[in-house]
């Protein structure tokens, strides 16, 4: 599969790393070239320098023909829209995005976007410890 | 009206300050305390520190009887999600954005903001006009219809100059409107409307037929 993963941060390289791992394409995006040193030396995938929130970035990303596509940067209104640009403007069949405010990742899932919130993703782990 | 404006910037403050006089309830929402508390003490209580792009905070000020929301911030996803916000969770009626990267516009326009304002564009096309030597200055752009409303100015060297405007190849999707003479009224130019130096043409035409328009006008 072709994945474009935008964010490059803690998250998006260890993705990035586990589905190169397995043969997959990856593409990782980000505004920073510093975050490229959390890829390992063996990730044999394409890191580019590039605002995930741009058409021309998506486009020399792949996004054209990519399977699938993650919007895990750090702001959650740079992920929205990245995430709505890649499915509605470019249709990639598979697009998943985080949005740390729970309040509106329920209101963008409810707007077709497949959103998931660590804040409460955490907090219900770890409420689950306590009861264990 | 009630009118929220998300952003306390520059762009936000003049415009709720115009906003203001012409009697309009404004609420401005600013993330910076400082520049809330200014905005607070130059122009009365209308400023609310927060995030206008989370619902939480558009809901304590409510949003839901808001008739306009305007998000003016420097940062084009958050007036996108700003606006998006407000209109599926509190059914703002009409959600206007800024947007700095002009190629934003049509993506936004296919993402359900009803109205976007180009800072960008509108800079360029203001020096544009300025521009004496420029071909071809955009002066409107009437949006749900694509077309644009341009001004060609004839160059004395222009090859088409002494030719009247039947003669001249106009893509069919242009219409001329008017003509400024060099110290004449402005004219509605006929079929046999000799062009001029210095005339000013006034046009109508799609983004696409404006190279063609350009070259029919002002020849080779």
């Amino acid at each position: 599969m072709k994945v474009v993963i935008m964010g490059c941060g803690r998250v998006g390289a260890q993705l990035a790393t586990l589905l190169d791992a397995e043969g997959h394409l990856v593409t990782v995006l980000d505004t920073d070239t510093y975050s490229f040193r959390r890829l390992p030396s063996i990730f044999s995938g394409t890191a580019l320098l590039g605002d995930g929130t741009d058409e021309e970035s998506l486009k020399k990303a792949g996004i054209e023909e990519a399977d699938a596509f993650f919007a895990i940067t750090q702001g959650d209104n740079r992920n929205v829209m990245a995430a709505q640009i890649a499915k509605h403007i470019f249709n990639v069949p598979k697009v998943i995005c985080r949005i740390y405010d729970p309040l509106r990742r329920e209101l963008y899932n409810t707007l077709g976007i497949e959103a998931f919130s660590p804040t409460t993703i955490f907090a219900q782990m770890l409420k689950e410890k306590l009861e264990d | 009206m009630y009118i929220i404006i998300v952003g306390g910037g520059k762009i936000g403050y003049h415009l709720a300050k115009a906003l203001l006089d012409e009697g309009h309830e404004i609420l401005v929402t600013e993330k910076d305390a400082d520049i809330s508390e200014t905005i607070c003490n130059e122009l009365g209580s209308v400023c609310v520190r927060g995030d206008g792009c989370e619902a939480a905070t558009l809901d304590e000020i409510g949003a839901g009887r808001a008739d306009m929301l305007i998000a003016v911030t420097g940062d084009d996803e958050d007036n996108l999600v700003a606006c998006q916000v407000a209109k599926h969770k509190f059914n703002v009626p009409r959600t206007i954005a800024r947007i700095s990267n002009p190629k934003n516009e049509a993506i936004f326009k296919k993402l359900g903001i009803d109205v976007t304002v180009s800072s960008t564009n509108v800079i360029l096309e203001s020096i544009e006009e300025e521009v004496p030597t420029h071909p071809l200055t955009h002066l409107l752009t009437i949006r749900d219809k694509g077309l644009e409303i341009v001004e060609v100015k004839i160059l004395p060297e222009s090859t088409t100059v002494g030719k009247s405007v039947k003669e001249l190849s106009l893509p069919p999707e242009s219409v001329l409107s008017l003509i400024i003479g060099k110290g004449q009224k402005p004219r509605i130019p006929t079929a046999d409307t000799i062009l001029q130096a210095e005339d000013r043409i006034i046009a109508v035409t799609n983004p696409e037929s404006e190279e063609a328009l350009r070259t029919a006008l002002r020849g080779t």
